[in-house]
């Protein structure tokens, strides 16, 4: 999927049968437009990567596509490989996890941090709990169908404990984990939910370059699971680049490109964007340019 | 201790130390001088006199000098080293007695409930043990249950209701009311008196739910007056400040009753001494059982979803959104539940006393619960169990220190320095435990290993 293609009559996989399509959103805080009519596609089981730099308003796209946001206007449309749809920005966000199958990390991780990790796997599994133990009533009388549940759901906790190295601490709070641990923790709790699609914020921030290696396997071997598919914000471009089939660039809440890596990596509105630009386009971009200069980091 | 006073305060010498507790004690004249040394009277002709009680500012002041003086001389410097001192890691054989003692207290504390009544008796006959078993066992017992009861909106699912009282009171009224107009027994009305108080549950959770931290606190506690305003004023319903008297006392599911004059008269059947012994002893096993039942759900309840939902509500509300959880509903089953529980002991309440009015209703009530469960340690039971005990039970006993008149004089009356005494007590417990009792987490389910989770890193939620 990576091979290098010439970057005008590139095919474009992701558009045949998209798990999430986002069309024309806006999201205006007041009289600042964050987002401002961003359409893209999210392709099943592709790694999609969304990126730009600090102020791009990625987060606030992830906030509207997670319900934390109600998008002042445009669709978000989830298609599950059974067929559901769903327009999530008319969903509660709670229901954008639960039926949707939308599951997502925090930029600033949220743990349940004096919950074992066991624990924080099993509360991402609630939905599934509460009906087994008959919305609680079933479960204070002790019926053996929970149990049966519950064990189950240990299992799915093992897998996902096991998938990100984290079994022999299965027992001991989440808030005594090394920083990067807890991001995979993190990520586990969210493939707990089992998702459609999984939303990464970040996921690499603060990761050193070993741990960074093990997220991306992390993530492929999610992919190769083919049932989830990734949406990912990232500044680590080691981790965009390597892993993702698909990337976006934002720049001030404004799509400026949308290809495979490789395209978006050669594309001179990005290389503007990141680093600034070559002297012969200087002028063309020079009100560009000084904007950037305020915002832009590599 | 014994050579902390050898050796000075980080303040300085012995010399320091005495200056600085003499200026404490001249603050202490400033201020108890004029508030306890002078006092006005009013004489026999109506005209207001000051008597002044210089003996006793003189004893306030010398306990402030000396206290003070202890405190630098001493107290001080052994906490800072005690601090400053790395504590040796607990020894294989500490941690084996903590475990045992954690493993055997809940067990042999259970078994002392349950004969106590039957220890009373034997020591102190009937009549005798009528004051151990009423005023300490069931007084102490339905304060654990509203502990229990609170514990669930405030410990787990960390909402800080101020307002717990109002439940307790719609339990109370529930089968006050119920119960003398329709002549309906207790047995019906108890689990009607808590389905109520849940609903009263649900309908104040509602507009509330979207408050967070203070503001909840504030609305629960505005809550709390509301009903007992209420209580007060719907004379044509519960007959205002007056409350309402002569509310049937509790049968022995009906096969038995407790009334003197009823042909099935417990003391009557069995051919025993009339005693109001036996009622004290039956409702000392009821509110037992009925507190039981309470720390039996919630526990079970802690191990299952929505328990589980409640802790990661109080860890982090935004995560639990995230995640499929429907806040609204969790906030909600958590104050239908602990209101429900308020329920159940307020209706016991009702007819343990036989009569209720609002004054049994008001924030002091909502305040003591609320300090129970924060003094004992926010979603452990034994924990807040112990601090019902020391709050209710010390009270209590301050009733029993009647040689203290022969200290300060035949006016004095302990039981009116009970709310200073319990606040000096919280303060000093806050200092010693900020978590409470038992802070400790215990995890709801394990791999391979149970560890408790050790206080700093469990939230208090905010709301």
């Amino acid at each position: 999927m990576s091979s290098v293609l010439s970057s005008e009559q590139t095919p474009r996989p992701w558009t045949a049968d998209p798990v999430l399509t986002v069309e024309h959103v806006q999201m205006r805080f007041g009289g600042l437009v964050a987002v401002n009519d961003l359409s893209f596609e999210v392709g099943r089981g592709d790694i999609t990567a969304l990126i730009g730099p600090n102020g791009a308003g990625k987060t606030t796209v992830f906030n509207c596509i997670t319900g934390f946001y109600k998008p002042t206007q445009g669709m978000l449309l989830l298609k599950h490989a059974a067929g559901d749809t769903f327009l999530l920005e008319r969903m509660p966000d709670f229901r954008i996890s639960a039926k949707a199958k939308v599951a997502r990390t925090f930029q600033n991780i949220r743990l349940f941090s004096g919950m074992t990790l066991l624990e924080n796997l099993l509360v991402a599994q609630h939905n599934r709990l509460m009906l087994a133990s008959g919305m609680t009533i079933l479960g204070v009388l002790g019926m053996p169908s929970y149990k049966r549940a519950e064990k189950e759901s240990i299992e799915t906790a093992k897998f996902w404990l096991d998938k990100t190295g984290l079994t022999a601490r299965a027992d001991d709070p989440a808030g005594d984990l090394p920083y990067g641990a807890q991001r995979r923790l993190e990520i586990a709790r969210a493939m707990c939910t089992g998702p459609e699609l999984l939303c990464l914020d970040e996921p690499a921030a603060g990761l050193n370059p070993r741990e960074s290696a093990e997220l991306n396997t992390l993530l492929l071997d999610i992919r190769q699971m083919g049932k989830t598919s990734i949406l990912l914000i990232e500044h680590d471009m080691s981790v965009v680049m390597e892993i993702s089939d698909h990337v976006v660039v934002l720049e001030y809440g404004v799509k400026i490109s949308d290809g495979t890596p490789s395209e978006v990596r050669n594309d001179p509105r990005v290389i503007a964007a990141y680093l600034g630009v070559d002297d012969e386009e200087v002028e063309k971009v020079e009100e560009q340019l000084d904007e950037l200069t305020e915002g832009a980091t590599p | 201790m014994a050579t902390a006073k050898t050796t000075s305060g980080p303040g300085g010498s012995i010399a320091g130390a005495a200056r600085d507790a003499i200026l404490a004690g001249v603050v202490a004249l400033g201020i108890f001088g004029p508030l306890v040394g002078l006092k006005t009277e009013q004489n026999m002709q109506n005209e207001l006199v000051i008597t002044t009680r210089w003996g006793l500012v003189a004893i306030i002041v010398g306990i402030v000098i000396a206290g003070r003086f202890l405190l630098t001389t001493t107290i001080w410097p052994a906490m800072t080293r005690n601090k400053l001192r790395d504590k040796p890691p607990a020894t294989a054989g500490e941690v084996a007695f903590r475990a045992r003692l954690a493993r055997w207290f809940a067990p042999t504390g259970l078994v002392f409930l349950f004969i106590y009544p039957a220890l009373m008796v034997y020591f102190l006959g009937f009549q005798g043990s009528l004051k151990w078993v009423d005023n300490f066992g069931i007084q102490i017992l339905i304060y654990v249950m509203l502990g229990w009861g609170l514990n669930i909106v405030v410990g787990l699912a960390g909402l800080l209701d101020l307002g717990y009282v109002a439940f307790y009171a719609v339990g109370a009224y529930s089968y006050a009311l119920l119960a003398t107009h329709f002549g309906l027994s207790f047995w019906l009305l108890l689990p009607m008196a808590g389905i109520l108080a849940a609903m009263w549950g649900i309908m104040l959770g509602f507009p509330v739910l979207r408050l967070r931290g203070d503001y909840l606190a504030i609305v629960t506690l505005a809550f709390g007056e509301i009903i007992r305003l209420v209580l007060i004023n719907f004379r044509e319903l519960t007959n205002g400040s007056a409350g309402i008297s002569s509310i049937p006392k509790i049968t022995f599911f009906g096969i038995y009753s407790f009334d003197v004059s009823a042909p099935n008269n417990f003391a009557k059947v069995w051919g025993l001494a009339m005693s109001s012994a036996y009622y004290k002893i039956f409702l000392y096993y009821l509110i037992l059982l009925l507190a039981l039942l309470t720390a039996f759900v919630t526990l079970r309840l802690r191990k299952l979803p929505v328990g589980r939902a409640w802790e990661a509500l109080r860890e982090d509300e935004i995560a639990c959104r995230s995640l499929g959880i429907n806040t609204t509903n969790t906030k909600l089953t958590a104050f239908a539940l602990g209101a429900m529980f308020g329920g159940f002991a307020g209706s016991f309440f009702a007819a343990r006393q036989g009569f209720v009015s609002p004054e049994s209703f008001t924030f002091m009530e909502s305040a003591v619960i609320v300090a129970i469960v924060v003094l004992g340690g926010m979603g452990s039971m034994i924990g807040v169990a112990l601090a019902a005990v020391a709050m209710i039970g010390g009270t209590e006993l301050l009733r029993e220190l009647d040689f203290l008149k022969a200290v300060f004089g035949e006016g004095f009356d302990p039981d009116q320095f009970r709310m200073l005494i319990f606040g000096l007590a919280m303060v000093l417990v806050m200092i010693w435990k900020p978590r409470g009792f038992v802070s400790a987490r215990e995890p709801t389910v394990f791999l391979t290993e149970r560890k408790s989770i050790s206080s700093s890193l469990v939230k208090e939620g905010h709301g």
